[in-house]
């Protein structure tokens, strides 16, 4: 059913020999190792322009589909227009098939999550006017593509899941009372950051040591871990049970810090250091090294 | 076939509450979602969840307020009940651990809302829907409860018999989005529908893509009545390319609002000469309005927001994600230049017609969150009041499925003797099922007949088993058909046309001749409806299929907006009609309910319960 897409250097070229100039410049910077996430000289010089989307497609059962290939979209540019809405245009004005999540258009439901000119960003938060042209949009690298931009996110619900994700502490008050667990102001800032995780999986799709190991539980599993493990309201025996589970050996040491995740995050979540705080926190409790 | 006791559709914040609380009955229950759980548009709300915890706070001050908001269309033992039970869910949530913000002694912040007589609003940040929808994911993986997700549900089973009180739902039938299977779900104890708002019936809202009022259009054509469908909330400060909100606190905090010759037009113009900027949303929106209609606006669109006199300092202290909203969603800089801002659909104060526990006028199917209209929002809904309608009717509904005695309902539902018929309407066209003999929604679209289509073909549909497969029998012909085809229509050029007929008509600014249009409109979607087409011949993932579903629910949707819209004649909380400027209490204190009926939509009305259980709410005029 599903395929591992082609890693970016070894992308088909593109089909359109219009576009050949533009398109080997992307190239070049992606060789190079140059961020292309340049920013247009000016917003304002798109207007009434149209700009140029070369969107990954890939279907399993469609014949012309199968052999994963790029599509060039021409999409007219409107102030504002972000990534999202362009794939949403050639979408529904070129061709219905074309296939992506999106649902909420404003950065809290994780579903648009794709590679954009080299770099994992949620399409709705990505303005058009801040990309380099031809604008290559891909599925997130390192997971299996179910269709076009849609990818199976199976495995990271399951690492989300492996870290037994939900508040733990069988002794609250009664509810009769309408007493709360008190939570001073200091504790909620300590995990404020980590609670706004939306599940786009970026971060886990950018990991280099996740794409090496599958079983690793990834930045995202992490943090949520660390989301329940540093939350006072939770007594000490779950926090101590909780290390145990971030320390295994999928866990936090297989993080060889490189930020990849930091970096992609589109909540701004301080993954590395999340994941650093926690080898920190097993080592005070002397837990087994791997 | 899969089997459970109860079947929850929707995993926003009212279906997962409702999950949970069918499985802590000791039902088997299982959730069937088109977005995975944390993807519903829960996790878009900001400013909190209205409840009276504080000592100096009481509910019946909440219930009171929440009265007067609604323009006294609510109904008593609704709004009693969601005040009364809001504190203790509320305080559940903290005890399953949501971070909400948090005073100097580490109990939970409240803060002011507008329409609020004590600041009950309880708050995380600025992202109190994100918690609220995580929190009940992370229960419901706790429980273990099965989640079906990226299942899109297309269709009720129910029995067949003419009146639809006497119907019974068995399940539904839903296919695997991933692999385009499909499946009948039976439920033995009920289904309950939390599929959310139907935003998407106009061309620019605030609700995600995926709130196309499936659960309402399903309901309907099954024969449950939709209830005072004609309320719905625009927010006046929406981004105009997304429909991303942007909050009061702008305004709050002292920004301007401006046409395109630089009049700060809330006052220049006369339209609130006291409030200004903060008058209520509704006044605002329509000043924006006319403001562009008159040719003032900018592009002929919108109109400015200005903060920037405020200065940087006090921006980046307190408005600092504004900034971020502007620049992402708009590709402005607040601090240099305005934001353009327009009015957004924002909220559907009607919906599924149910009584205090859920349950609709067909036994064994229930309704909860912002599909359902139970009612407590009647006229307009109160900032903060919608999420605690989650909490406390999903709650209630997932209980009374799952058997729990909740006690007699006060609400009647569906068609019955204590209903006021309506004589005196005249449409412009007939609205209703498309095809001639059919009764298959906007259908038509040449297949067989739905929801009560049985008869014709020879058996009653008396066991469950049997209903089912005949709705996915009915369901796979219909996909079959709309795949074959390889000419005709597409969606997407329908529902274009219908959003932007129900924006220009049915928004903010109502007068009869424009909704007239509008209904004149939503007809041709139907009728070229008939020759739509799935062009995407994959059944992996087939998005243009779930579209197409989708706005045939939303063509039903919106015709029931408009009809409500039209017949309505008086302004009441956000229904504003030109030719009836004033609310009219002898004759419109009552709901309007529009049912199906085979294709033929009925129009009645049941009178609003303002007795409550202690007192009776007197109709005042509603102002702040
Ligand atoms: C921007 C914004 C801000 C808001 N702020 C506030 C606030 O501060 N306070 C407040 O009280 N209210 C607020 N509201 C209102 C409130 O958030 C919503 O009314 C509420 O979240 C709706 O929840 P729900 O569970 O009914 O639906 P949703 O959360 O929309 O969930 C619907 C669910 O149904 C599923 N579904 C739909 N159709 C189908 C189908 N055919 N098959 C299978 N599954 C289906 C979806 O997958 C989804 O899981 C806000 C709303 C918006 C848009
Ligand atoms: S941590 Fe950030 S990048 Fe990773 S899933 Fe959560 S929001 Fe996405
Ligand atoms: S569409 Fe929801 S995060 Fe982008």
């Amino acid at each position: 059913m599903s395929t591992q897409q082609p890693e970016p250097e070894s992308q088909e070229a593109p089909t359109d020999p219009e576009f050949q100039g533009a398109e080997s410049s992307v190239d070049e910077a992606e060789r190079s190792g140059g961020d292309i996430d340049q920013t247009a000289a000016d917003p304002t010089d798109l207007e009434g322009e149209t700009v140029l989307i070369k969107v990954f497609r890939y279907d399993p059962e469609v014949e012309a589909k199968q052999e994963p290939r790029f599509d060039d979209f021409h999409v007219p540019f409107t102030k504002g227009m972000t990534a999202l809405d362009a794939v949403i245009y050639a979408r529904d004005q070129y061709d219905s098939s074309l296939t992506f999540r999106h649902s909420c258009r404003q950065a809290v439901c994780g579903s648009d999550a794709f590679f954009i000119n080299g770099k994992q960003r949620l399409a709705c938060k990505t303005q058009i006017a801040e990309l380099e042209q031809p604008i290559r949009i891909e599925p997130l690298p390192h997971q299996e593509v179910v269709k076009d931009l849609v990818v199976d996110m199976d495995h990271f619900y399951d690492q989300m899941h492996a870290v037994e994700p939900y508040f733990q502490n069988e002794e609250t008050p009664a509810i009769e009372d309408l007493e709360e667990q008190r939570q001073s102001r200091e504790n909620r800032e300590k995990i404020k950051m980590s609670t706004r995780c939306i599940w786009c999986g970026a971060c886990m799709s950018s990991c280099n040591i996740a794409a090496g190991d599958n079983e690793y539980l990834g930045p995202a599993a992490i943090n949520k871990a660390y989301r329940f493990a540093m939350d006072d309201r939770e007594p000490e025996e779950i926090k101590e049970h909780r290390l145990r589970i971030v320390e295994q050996e999928h866990g936090v040491w297989r993080c060889q810090t490189q930020f990849s995740c930091t970096e992609v995050c589109p909540k701004d979540i301080p993954l590395t250091e999340h994941i650093q705080e926690l080898k920190r926190e097993a080592v005070k409790k002397n837990l087994k090294f791997w | 076939m899969y089997e459970h006791d109860v079947i929850v559709v929707g995993a926003g914040g009212a279906g997962l509450r409702a999950a949970i609380a069918a499985h802590e009955a000791g039902a088997d229950t299982a959730i069937v979602s088109k977005l995975h759980p944390v993807r519903s548009h829960t996790g878009a709300a900001e400013g909190g969840i209205n409840a009276a915890l504080q000592e100096g706070d009481d509910w019946e001050l909440h219930a009171y307020d929440t009265m007067k908001g609604s323009d006294y269309l609510g109904d008593a033992p609704a709004v009693e009940t969601l005040a009364q039970d809001a504190p203790e869910d509320t305080m559940r949530l903290e005890h399953w651990g949501m971070p909400f913000s948090r005073e100097e002694d580490g109990r939970v912040s409240q803060r002011p809302f507008g329409g609020l007589s004590y600041p009950r609003t309880t708050y995380a940040g600025a992202e109190t829907g994100h918690h609220l929808l995580h929190v009940m994911y992370e229960q419901v993986v706790k429980r273990g409860i099965q989640v079906y997700d990226e299942w899109y549900v297309m269709n009720l089973a129910t029995s067949d018999e003419p009146n639809p009180k006497d119907r019974e739902c068995h399940g539904v039938v839903a296919y695997d989005v991933q692999s385009g299977q499909i499946e009948g779900f039976k439920a033995n104890q009920g289904v309950i529908l939390a599929t959310g708002g139907p935003g998407q019936a106009f061309d620019h809202t605030t609700n995600a893509v995926s709130c196309t009022g499936d659960g309402h259009a399903i309901a309907y054509r099954a024969g449950v009545p939709l209830e005072d469908m004609e309320f719905i909330q625009f927010h006046p400060t929406s981004l105009p390319s997304t429909g991303v909100l942007i909050s009061e606190g702008v305004r709050g905090e002292g920004g301007i609002l401006y046409n395109e010759d630089g009049e700060r037009f809330m006052f220049e113009h006369g339209y609130a000469n006291n409030a200004g900027e903060l008058a209520s949303r509704d006044v605002v929106s329509r000043a924006e309005l006319t403001e562009v209609n008159e040719g003032r606006g900018v592009n002929d669109e919108y109109v400015h927001l200005d903060m920037r006199h405020l200065g940087e300092e006090r921006i980046l202290d307190r408005l600092e994600n504004i900034l971020h909203l502007a620049e992402d969603f708009e590709g402005v800089d607040g601090l240099v230049e305005p934001m353009p801002v327009k009015p957004g659909q924002h909220y559907a104060m009607g919906g599924i017609e149910t009584d205090e526990n859920g349950q609709t006028c067909i036994s064994g199917l229930y309704a909860a969150g912002e599909c359902a209209c139970v009612s407590v929002h009647g006229g307009n809904r109160l900032g903060g009041n919608a999420l605690p309608e989650l909490i406390v009717f999903g709650k209630r509904a997932g209980r009374h499925a799952a058997g729990d005695d909740l006690g007699e309902p006060q609400i009647k539902t569906g068609y019955g003797n204590d209903v006021e018929d309506e004589t005196d309407v005249e449409l412009p066209v007939t609205p209703g099922s498309a095809g001639i003999g059919t009764d298959d929604g906007v259908a038509a679209d040449g297949g067989p007949r739905s929801a009560s289509d049985a008869r014709s073909d020879g058996g009653i549909a008396t066991d469950a088993a049997g209903a089912i497969e005949r709705a996915v029998e009915r369901e796979r012909e219909r996909v079959d058909r709309l795949m074959d085809r390889d000419t005709g229509i597409q969606h997407a050029e329908i529902r274009q046309k219908l959003q932007t007929a129900m924006t220009d008509y049915v928004n903010v600014f109502r007068t009869e001749e424009g909704v007239k249009k509008a209904l004149r409109i939503i007809r041709e979607c139907r009728e070229e409806y008939q020759d739509v087409y799935v062009d995407d011949p994959s059944r992996t993932f087939n998005t243009d299929l779930q579209q197409t579903y989708e706005t045939r629910n939303l063509i039903d949707v919106a015709e029931t907006i408009a009809l409500g819209a039209l017949v309505r004649t008086e302004f009441r909380g956000a229904h504003w009609r030109a030719e009836h400027q004033e609310r009219k209490d002898e004759e419109w204190l009552k709901h309007t309910l529009i049912s199906w009926n085979g294709g033929k939509p009925d129009i009645f009305y049941r009178p609003v319960i303002l007795e409550g259980d202690e007192k009776t709410y007197e109709p005042k005029v509603r102002s702040y």
